[in-house]
């Protein structure tokens, strides 16, 4: 249904196109400035920006155009405010570079504003030191695809994030590239929409900041290097597939942080050398499925709260430590997945390991007591009381175990 | 040749040497003699500077041989038991040794004369004591030191190299060397020694010569002279 | 001293523990491959056996060529050598050949592996080149206590107990130490002690390359501050680097003492 209307839109779009007038702006023409070319558009016009570079700013949207901008088409706002507010639905921005949106401590200057808007589409632009590249307030179906930002955040007080979402619903953050801004992209109360195929990386605090929205799915992304990953909050039913969580280092860092999430899907995701792979405080009924683990210092690490929770399948190949749990059970299972510390065998040949594997080493008890010891992993002595309580577990929970050990990893 | 001046040396508790005066500065042949644990061993490692004595002084040639090393091409020596590297090769053995010391040598005509030729392919560890006695003189006499010590010499001998070896002394002595030995066996001293250096109790007891010992002690032979010393 | 040194280093090349000593690594090299083709992984199985097998072996090997070459070292000493020459001959023969048996043992089966093709090929060298500081730390440690021994079998004793000590004993204390005093900052301590034992250094030079990201996620801030910039790493390897000089020094000083 929502595909549909999309379509639909753009159909009209398109034949509003067909049968509307062409403003040209450029530097020596007849309309040196958007805001002149804006005043005298009327709804369904489209605007051709050609190249140079034009210093406005605040130039408000309030008739439903489509604004393409030629090559090297770039509106420097000087960092006096935001650039684009758009305040009407259907808008299209499209093609232009976007440099310097102005700084502030009590205003989220964005390149791009919308509030209250639908039907919008803002493809292809790039944004340069903005201080929100897309701020979109209680807005819906919009769609923001192929769009590149390069921040240069150093502080995290001073900085803004690159897609910005509050309070909106069927969105669409596709393909875009966002580097170094405060959160990469930001979900705050907006149900209902999708993340696919987006690259975030070097952002100051989070690649993906996701909180208070339900009946999201994000697929396809890939989160690097950002200050600490990815976080997904006091969230219902999420989708998340197929994206990449790598490269996320630092004392209070992870590839994916959940909190007060409840009925997550979590299938075919990659965590790759994060201190934390997936750290879980307060969950319930998150299913984890085909995802691989590899070289994470923990691989997923159980706070508290977390209740009915299914790992199955999944890969996990030479972390440091696989499991970290503190508490009960709580009816949280592991089962049927591959292991690489595994040492067991399997005589029936079946490829499920005979006898079951205990994910959780002392170790990582003694570490979570007293962090400084962790100067000591892999020394021999550490093996030592590792394996005794693999013999007679003494500390960790009896049943935290995986009856059904892989032999070989899901492919 | 050789100046010892107040040497003393102390194993632990057991005191070896307090205060030992002794000069050796004549061609021939001088044997030290004493009973078991008197010192004649640790009076020799002490010359070849093995043993690090606790005070006092030695001198080769008018240098002191405390920590150095280089006079010691000057020495030849025999040690007591003869043990070696027991995967070499008898060849590679003297090879090596040779490889260490700058000089001349005569090993080939040594080796005739002990008849060592269908040896020298053999690991020293498969030689029987005495062959691996007759390497041990080989690789002592092939190089041609002014200074010869020998550390119980005869131990293990057969007959005729014993008598091989008797008649080596004398040639090496007829070529105007110093030879220091060290022995039990009395008639061998009464023979070959031109000098005796008598150790005991930390001291030397008696120097001079054969015959000096047995005036003194009014003893006809060499062995009743040093038993009477000892009563 | 290179006559001594390249007499011993021929005489334990022909020996059959080096033999032994190569094959045990050229097998376990091929096994781990064969089993699971992940050079990464299997250099991290291998940073585990290397820290405390090249210690002990090390150790092992050092006090039973000291004993068994003291005929040698007799024939030697009578000789026009340099006292310092013959030892320092001797302790450099041994850690050379057991050094060559490690690398051509590990070298190997990695180089037919693929190695010069894959990204890991530095982390392989650094840990060859760890396993290679240990040896040369172990065999110094070694030949000072069989110096100081004069009984064989006290000189063995003591070499297993000082590799007892640095390999386990050393960080139980540690870890105990650590738990008992939680509630004091501790990562100072941390990096003090893993300095005083060649082993942990050791370790914590490689895991800081293979295991960064769990290392940085808690106490390890410091370490990377410390041994993560060119400066920490150059500390760190004067730090082994002492290890090496200072147990040599005292074998200079101590066979210069000693009456044989």
């Amino acid at each position: 249904m929502r595909m549909y209307r999309i379509l639909l839109l753009l159909i009209l779009a398109n034949t509003a196109l067909l049968a509307s007038d062409k403003i040209v702006v450029s530097l020596s023409g007849k309309y040196p400035s958007i805001k002149q070319a804006i005043a005298s558009a009327q709804s369904g016009d489209t605007i051709l920006v050609k190249g140079g570079t034009y210093y406005e700013h605040n130039i408000v949207v309030d008739k439903s155009l489509t604004i393409i901008g030629e090559p090297k088409a770039i509106i420097d706002a000087q960092e006096k405010g935001f650039i684009f507010e758009v305040i009407v639905d259907s808008v299209s921005i499209i093609g232009l570079t976007l440099n310097n949106v102005g700084l502030s401590y009590t205003k989220d200057f964005a390149a791009i504003h919308t509030r209250r808007v639908s039907g919008f589409l803002f493809e292809k632009n790039t944004f340069n030191n903005p201080f929100f590249a897309f701020h979109i307030e209680r807005s819906k179906y919009g769609t923001i695809r192929q769009n590149t930002i390069n921040g240069n955040a150093v502080l995290e007080h001073n900085s803004g994030n690159g897609i910005h979402l509050w309070h909106s619903s069927n969105i669409e953050v596709v393909q875009n590239q966002v580097y170094q801004m405060r959160d990469g992209i930001y979900f705050e109360f907006v149900n209902n929409s999708k993340v696919i195929g987006n690259d975030s990386r070097r952002n100051l605090r989070y690649g993906l900041h996701f909180m208070f929205s339900n009946d999201d799915e994000y697929r396809e992304n890939h989160f690097e290097d950002n200050g600490a990953g990815v976080a997904v909050m006091f969230s219902k039913k999420i989708l998340m597939e197929k994206n990449v969580f790598k490269l996320n280092w630092g004392t209070a860092s992870y590839g994916l942080l959940l909190k007060e999430i409840y009925d997550a899907d979590i299938f075919g995701n990659e965590f790759v050398q994060n201190t934390i792979g997936v750290n879980a405080d307060g969950c319930t009924r998150v299913v984890l499925e085909n995802n691989n683990f590899i070289n994470n210092g923990w691989a997923i690490k159980f706070l508290g709260a977390c209740y009915d929770n299914r790992l199955a399948q999944n890969n996990f190949m030479h972390n440091a430590f696989d499991v970290a749990y503190y508490g009960n059970i709580n009816g949280n299972s592991f089962d049927n997945n591959y292991w690489s510390e595994y040492t067991g065998y399997d005589l029936d040949k079946d490829n499920i390991g005979d006898v079951p594997f205990r994910p959780v080493k002392l170790f990582s008890y003694v570490v979570n007591q007293t962090p400084e010891t962790i100067v000591l992993l892999r020394s021999l002595f550490v093996d030592l009381i590792n394996f005794s309580e693999k013999i007679t577990p003494v500390f960790t929970p009896d049943n935290l175990k995986d009856n059904r050990p892989l032999m070989h990893p899901v492919k | 040749m050789i100046k010892i001046r107040k040497l003393q040396k102390k194993f632990g508790h057991l005191t070896v040497f307090d205060d030992v005066d002794l000069t050796i500065d004549r061609h021939g042949m001088f044997t030290i003699l004493g009973p078991n644990g008197s010192g004649k061993t640790t009076l020799i490692k002490s010359i070849l500077g093995m043993v690090i004595p606790d005070g006092g002084s030695i001198q080769m040639n008018d240098n002191n041989i405390a920590g150095g090393w280089s006079y010691r091409n000057e020495i030849s020596y025999m040690p007591q038991v003869a043990r070696f590297p027991q995967n070499l090769r008898v060849v590679e053995l003297i090879d090596m040794i040779k490889n260490f010391r700058q000089g001349a040598t005569n090993d080939a005509a040594l080796i005739s004369t002990f008849g060592l030729q269908p040896f020298l392919d053999k690991k020293m560890g498969n030689l029987s004591g005495g062959t691996a006695q007759k390497v041990n003189i080989v690789l002592t006499f092939m190089f041609d030191s002014p200074l010869i010590i020998l550390d119980e010499p005869t131990t293990g001998l057969d007959p005729v190299a014993l008598l091989q070896f008797k008649k080596l002394i004398v040639e090496e002595k007829n070529k105007g060397k110093t030879i220091l030995i060290s022995t039990h066996i009395m008639s061998f001293v009464e023979e070959m020694a031109d000098g005796i250096v008598f150790l005991l109790d930390g001291n030397i007891y008696f120097e001079g010569t054969v015959e000096q010992i047995k005036d003194q002690t009014g003893q006809e032979n060499l062995e009743s002279a040093i038993a009477s010393i000892l009563q | 001293m290179l006559k001594i040194l390249r007499y011993s280093f021929y005489d334990l090349m022909r020996g059959k523990w080096s033999y032994v000593y190569s094959l045990f690594y050229l097998l376990l090299g091929y096994t781990f491959l064969f089993l699971n083709n992940d050079l990464s992984k299997a250099i991290i199985t291998f940073l585990n056996i290397i820290i405390v097998l090249t210690p002990l072996i090390g150790t092992i090997f050092g006090v039973m060529y000291y004993y068994n070459a003291r005929d040698f070292t007799e024939l030697l000493l009578a000789q026009p050598i340099r006292r310092t020459s013959i030892f320092l001959g001797q302790y450099l023969g041994v850690s050379l050949s057991l050094s060559l048996c490690l690398v051509l043992g590990l070298g190997i089966p990695f180089v037919i592996y693929g190695l010069f093709q894959s990204a890991e090929i530095f982390n392989f060298v650094s840990l060859l080149l760890t396993g290679t500081m240990l040896t040369f730390i172990f065999v110094a440690l070694a030949y000072n206590i069989a110096l100081s021994f004069e009984d064989k079998i006290k000189g063995f004793g003591f070499a297993i107990l000082v590799w007892l000590f640095f390999a386990i004993i050393y960080d139980g204390l540690f870890l105990l130490s650590m738990v008992v005093f939680g509630d004091y900052p501790l990562d100072k301590f941390a990096l003090g002690a893993s300095i005083f034992n060649p082993i942990d250094l050791a370790r914590i030079l490689i895991l800081l390359k293979l295991d960064i990201s769990a290392l940085l996620g808690y106490t390890g801030a410091i370490f990377q501050k410390f041994f993560g910039t060119n400066l920490g790493m150059l500390a760190a390897i004067t730090i082994l680097s002492a290890w090496v000089v200072l147990p040599v020094m005292r074998i200079i000083y101590k066979s210069n003492k000693q009456d044989f």
